[in-house]
């Protein structure tokens, strides 16, 4: 029990009237990530159960991790490529960092692929985490509320869907946008409309698209430009796809892309993780799924001239771009979902539909789940309100029903 | 031709949304957004008003103002009377106008519509969505057919908008916003939010 002795005498300094009695928050982030909070109900009914919202989000930034490793090494895997290829590496800390741990540009070294990938995610990653956490602490000390662990799965899940070249200063304007503006401004944690992580996002897609989009930003290697399997497709149709990349190289994550959204497979163990423990909405993501399936078979059978993108299958959907990460980690976000059962399905059957019809019919944004995602949020609360009112309507004649028809003289 | 007046009205509605891509009736947009009920009924009568009011002013354009729109009278020199430079004057008139008539009909025809627009009718004489559109119609030319989708469209798509907004809103209810910001601050940020979500249609090509 060290650590509860030493929190414990700690204490006294965070409380009113202690030393540092401002960074109460900063005291009680640190207490609750090794302990739950002490103060529970003392009456009778009350459900008290281990996963409170603290666990919760732990358990989900656990469940980024297998995407998040096979990225680093998939973001070196693809720069060792280019380098084998003959296109120069970039130099700089980066390089020598790689050439005294690994070595080599070798890619058929797990390790030297991992090392190279890593020298770029981790800084992406460690920017986030210390500009996000600053201003999730500024706000928190200043306004009173809580530090809490969905701030790990923002900065970790924006973290993720960033290209492995983008400047860190974009990074950093990135995050400040999505945990400022798309959450602390509403009061944090839970009272915010939009995904925190995907606001961020879409800001420097919006603002600095040379960066995040395009044909050189994925491979960290110097000179090196290659279309991602999307934009290739929209370009040259399945044909040229079929000949960029197998299925199951799409499906194992061996292609280009954000960091954390190649793999499906990897993507899916962490899906399994949070259906399995019921922390993700199965609802959300069968109606991504569903809508996805049904508009893209749809575009199938309607057929294009002029539009290869209208003859991509589903399955190709779903292994491509950031389709499986945005269903599985961006779409069931408690906070900017819609809360009810059946509004969750409706919820996920928008994102998937309007994914698909932006990959499809939009030629100015190759992908198209990010943007979806972020426009199914701004309709989840409306949708929740008509299954509530639904729901009450319902219940009003039930009990209407119920009630004892009124005698003669209650009627007049 | 089908095909064509369902591209116009998915793109008014959708990529040329008035709310959330022009930023056009922002006053009630902002005003009226708190609840969702009123925010259904402002976007009916939105609605309603502009799929008459584009028609009608596009009738008043191509009959009366237009470079020789009255040739059909057949007075001598009535086709190089150009009258369009009594544009804005005529269509905010016949915006007000359509208003008041609607409002009268609605009043004694169909009373229940009527108490529950209430006075969103007649605020909706100084939405600017309303006279944006007519705008807009004169500029790209809409045909008769052509101007009625685009109004019912853009009534649309700002109706969504609004509901949008007002859902939004009442979830907010519940956030903790800073003392400053409260109110129309918080709105607006919110607004700017959503028409970022709304940008996944920019750049579609109908």
């Amino acid at each position: 029990m060290g650590i509860r002795n030493t929190l414990d005498k700690l204490e006294p300094h965070f409380e009113k009237g202690g030393k540092y009695e401002k960074f109460y928050a900063l005291y009680e982030a640190v207490d609750t990530i090794f302990y739950s909070p002490p103060s529970v109900t003392k009456s009778m009914t009350h459900v008290r159960d281990g996963i409170d919202l603290k666990r919760i989000m732990i358990t989900v930034w656990a469940c980024t991790f297998p995407a998040m490793f096979f990225g680093m090494y998939n973001a070196g895997y693809q720069a060792n490529m280019a380098i084998a290829d003959g296109f120069g590496a970039i130099g700089g800390w980066r390089e020598t960092l790689t050439m005294a741990l690994a070595g080599s540009h070798d890619p058929a070294s797990i390790w030297a692929n991992f090392v190279l990938g890593a020298t770029y995610f981790l800084p992406i990653y460690l920017v986030t985490f210390v500009v996000g956490g600053f201003w999730e602490v500024l706000f928190a000390v200043k306004r009173g509320h809580e530090v809490n662990e969905g701030f790990f799965v923002t900065s970790v899940l924006f973290a993720l869907t960033l290209p492995a070249t983008i400047p860190l200063w974009q990074v950093a304007l990135g995050i400040t946008f999505g945990v400022v503006i798309g959450k602390e401004i509403f009061g944090g944690t839970g009272k915010n409309f939009l995904n925190p992580a995907l606001t961020g996002r879409a800001f420097l897609y919006f603002a600095y698209p040379a960066q995040i989009s395009g044909d050189s930003v994925w491979v960290p290697a110097d000179g090196y430009t290659g279309a991602t399997a999307l934009s290739n497709a929209a370009l040259n149709g399945m044909e040229g796809l079929h000949q960029q990349y197998s299925w199951w190289d799409a499906f194992f994550g061996f292609i280009q892309g954000s960091v954390g959204e190649t793999s499906t497979l990897a993507i899916l163990i962490g899906a399994a993780v949070l259906l399995l423990t019921r922390i993700a909405s199965w609802r959300i993501m069968a109606g991504v799924m569903l809508g996805m399936i049904l508009t893209s078979t749809l575009f199938n059978f309607v057929g294009s001239d002029s539009n290869p993108m209208f003859a991509m299958p589903w399955y190709w959907h779903l292994v491509l771009g950031g389709f499986a990460f945005g269903m599985v980690f961006m779409a069931t976000d408690p906070v900017s979902a819609s809360m009810t059962d059946r509004g969750k399905l409706i919820f996920g059957a928008l994102i998937g539909v309007m994914t698909v019809l932006i990959r499809v019919v939009n030629p100015a944004f190759p992908e198209g789940i990010m943007l979806a995602i972020l426009f199914a949020n701004l309709f989840a609360p409306l949708i929740d309100h008509y299954f509530v009112q639904a729901n009450i309507r319902r219940r009003q004649k039930r009990l209407a029903s119920l009630a004892p028809a009124p005698t003669e003289k209650e009627a007049v | 031709m089908f095909e064509h007046y369902l591209s116009l009205f998915v793109k008014a509605v959708f990529v040329e949304n008035m709310a959330l891509a022009f930023f056009l009736g922002m006053c009630t947009f902002l005003a009226v957004s708190k609840k969702i009920s009123s925010a259904i009924g402002l976007g009916i009568a939105v609605v309603v008003v502009l799929t008459i009011t584009v028609p009608v002013n596009n009738l008043i354009l191509n009959y009366l103002l237009k470079a020789g729109a009255l040739s059909w009278t057949g007075l001598e020199g009535a086709e190089n009377i150009d009258l369009s430079f009594l544009g804005l004057l005529s269509y905010i008139g016949v915006i007000a106008a359509i208003v008041q008539i609607l409002e009268m009909f609605l009043d004694k025809f169909v009373p229940a519509l009527y108490n529950a627009l209430g006075v969103f009718l007649p605020l909706i004489t100084v939405n600017c969505a309303i006279m944006g559109a007519s705008l807009f119609m004169v500029q790209r030319d809409y045909t008769f057919g052509e101007s009625v989708i685009y109004g019912a469209g853009a009534g649309a798509g700002w109706a969504l908008a609004i509901m949008a907004l007002a859902g939004i809103r009442e979830k907010l209810k519940y956030s903790d916003v800073p003392g400053s910001l409260q109110g129309l601050g918080i709105t607006f940020i919110t607004a700017g939010l959503m028409s970022l979500g709304f940008m996944s249609f920019s750049g579609i090509q109908l």
